[in-house]
């Protein structure tokens, strides 16, 4: 790639301003959309993340469990997938918490001849959103365990919850796909028609001996830069749009816990050179067939 | 090379045809052109003059026959030596085929730049073969804004820009008046006497007789010769 090759790609932009401002606008706007996607399910996952460490699986026993099937049923749910660790709660510590939790009224709980609290098990749970597409089947398995009488998770609306982000996601990478696939399409078509604008000069291109690379190499060029351009185009409106939504929802929800945020300069870099690659391949895509003939 | 008399032809043609369908424009061509000849391609109109330059170039496939140019087989040319076959020849297109959307300038500039030369070379080369054939002051404009006359000089010095081995030129004083046919005609035998192989096609007979060469004759695609009359 020589200085000769760039200024070629530059005459051809301003030959055909239309037709480069298209391609620019069709690749920012895919950039937006699969870029606002992204955005989306990184901060929606950060955040139930962050919930989620919070949240424990308690697990209640049968009254008339004994020591040895308590040890045996903390071995295996410790064997469980996701869990993390296991305290073991004895209905005479729940009690202690229970009184001192009720402070005044414990009295009532003096005049008990028995205590009425069930051992149990605090499960933790491994911070992980695979772990919490899979809550319900390891708490069905918890059940299952003889001598359990009961599993109780607090926020049960949380699976349910990753279970439609986790929907939402695949939708997403399929909406991505899709947008890929239309602006390497619409791309690929620009170029068709700049080939078309151009095919005279094209072949006297190459009757006076220019080889197809030289003759390739300026619209790969320009397609990298298109692709630069609609890509920086699109950041720059969705780190716009994103701000100025960030600053209006700022005072309401956003603390300490639910932290939104935007690309990183890995991100930004990762997505830039995806959009440069789209138009490179729709370049690529109508090249191909064009250089046959 | 098995026959000796062969190395110093630089173009061979061998029962050559150029069909369009049911039309035969070439009929069984054999014509050998040895280094630094100057040829005249002459004929009435129709009668294959520019086919016969197009085939050698590979603007068209040949549909019959065996053309050696340079002792390779164009029958035989893998395409991506198809360019390098393109640069031994300046070719001077009856229709020009300036590109319009590119300057005087950088028309020219083209064939150097397609054979990759540096671009000081470039500037240098460009400016010189403008003053040659006298548009040095137009290399801003536009190929359309130039008149016919104008349009052929750029076009010759772009055919000559890159010191070509073989010159085609395909009526090249067609559009242009005494004085600049003349200049045109000199430009074109500096090159021949600087070692370049010379095919012109032309009806200018004036022309012929003012620089002497070699005449070949066409007539409705065949070569034409006072003993093939009857
Ligand atoms: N692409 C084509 N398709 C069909 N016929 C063609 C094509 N090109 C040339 N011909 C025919 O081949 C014959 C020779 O054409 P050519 O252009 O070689 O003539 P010429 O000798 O250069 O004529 P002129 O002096 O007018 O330039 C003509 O009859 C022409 O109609
Ligand atoms: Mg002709």
């Amino acid at each position: 790639m020589k200085p000769l090759h760039f200024k070629h790609a530059l005459s051809d932009i301003s030959n055909n301003r239309l037709l480069n401002i298209v391609s620019i606008i069709t690749i920012a706007f895919s950039v937006i959309i699969t870029s606002s996607i992204i955005l989306f399910f990184t901060n929606t996952t950060s955040i139930l993340n962050i919930w989620k460490k919070g949240v424990k699986v308690m697990v209640y026993l049968s009254p008339e469990v004994s020591n040895e099937d308590i040890n045996e049923i903390q071995k295996k749910i410790l064997g469980m997938y996701g869990v993390k660790d296991i305290a073991f709660i004895s209905k005479e510590e729940a009690l202690k918490v229970l009184k001192q939790q009720m402070k005044r009224q414990s009295s009532l709980l003096d005049n008990l001849k028995e205590n009425p609290l069930p051992d149990a098990f605090e499960i933790h749970l491994i911070e992980s959103s695979e772990v919490w597409e899979k809550i319900e089947s390891l708490v069905s398995q918890v059940e299952s365990i003889p001598k359990v009488e009961e599993v109780e998770y607090g926020q049960k609306w949380l699976a349910r919850f990753s279970g439609i982000v986790y929907i939402f996601k695949l939708s997403g990478y399929a909406l991505g796909i899709l947008f890929f696939i239309a602006s390497v399409f619409i791309v690929a078509n620009m170029v068709r028609l700049v080939l078309y604008a151009r095919r005279d000069e094209i072949e006297i291109m190459r009757l006076v001996g220019a080889s197809d690379r030289f003759i390739k190499t300026p619209f790969y060029i320009e397609c990298i830069i298109q692709g630069a351009v609609g890509g920086i185009i699109g950041l720059l409106l969705l780190f716009l749009v994103f701000s100025s939504f960030t600053s209006n929802v700022d005072q309401g929800i956003t603390s300490d816990l639910i932290n939104i945020k935007f690309f990183s300069f890995t991100s930004l870099s990762a997505i830039l050179i995806c959009s440069m690659f789209i138009g490179w391949f729709g370049c690529f895509m109508s090249l191909k067939n064009y250089m046959k003939t | 090379m098995s026959n000796g008399n062969n190395e110093n032809n630089l173009i061979r043609m061998f029962h050559v045809y150029r069909r369009y369908g049911n039309k035969t424009a070439l009929v069984d061509i054999n014509i050998d052109i040895k280094k630094n000849e100057f040829i005249y391609i002459t004929g009435p109109s129709g009668a294959g003059k520019t086919t016969l330059l197009k085939l050698l170039y590979l603007g068209e496939p040949i549909s019959e026959g065996q053309i050696i140019i340079d002792g390779v087989n164009l029958a035989r040319i893998k395409k991506n030596k198809i360019p390098l076959l393109r640069r031994k020849f300046g070719i001077i297109f009856q229709e020009f085929k300036l590109i319009p959307t590119k300057n005087v300038f950088e028309n020219v500039a083209l064939v150097l730049e397609a054979a990759g030369k540096q671009s000081r070379y470039i500037q240098k080369k460009v400016s010189s073969m403008l003053r040659a054939v006298g548009m040095e002051d137009r290399q801003n404009s536009f190929p359309l804004s130039l008149s016919g006359g104008e349009q052929q000089r750029v076009a010759i010095a772009r055919a000559m820009a890159g010191d070509p081995k073989i010159i085609l030129a395909d009526e090249p004083t067609g559009s242009l008046d005494d004085d600049s046919a003349e200049q045109v005609i000199e430009l074109i035998k500096e090159f021949h006497a600087r070692g370049s192989t010379i095919i012109i096609t032309t009806h200018d007979t004036k022309l012929i007789k003012k620089t002497g060469g070699r005449m070949i004759h066409l007539k409705q695609g065949r070569l034409w010769s006072p003993s093939n009359q009857h």
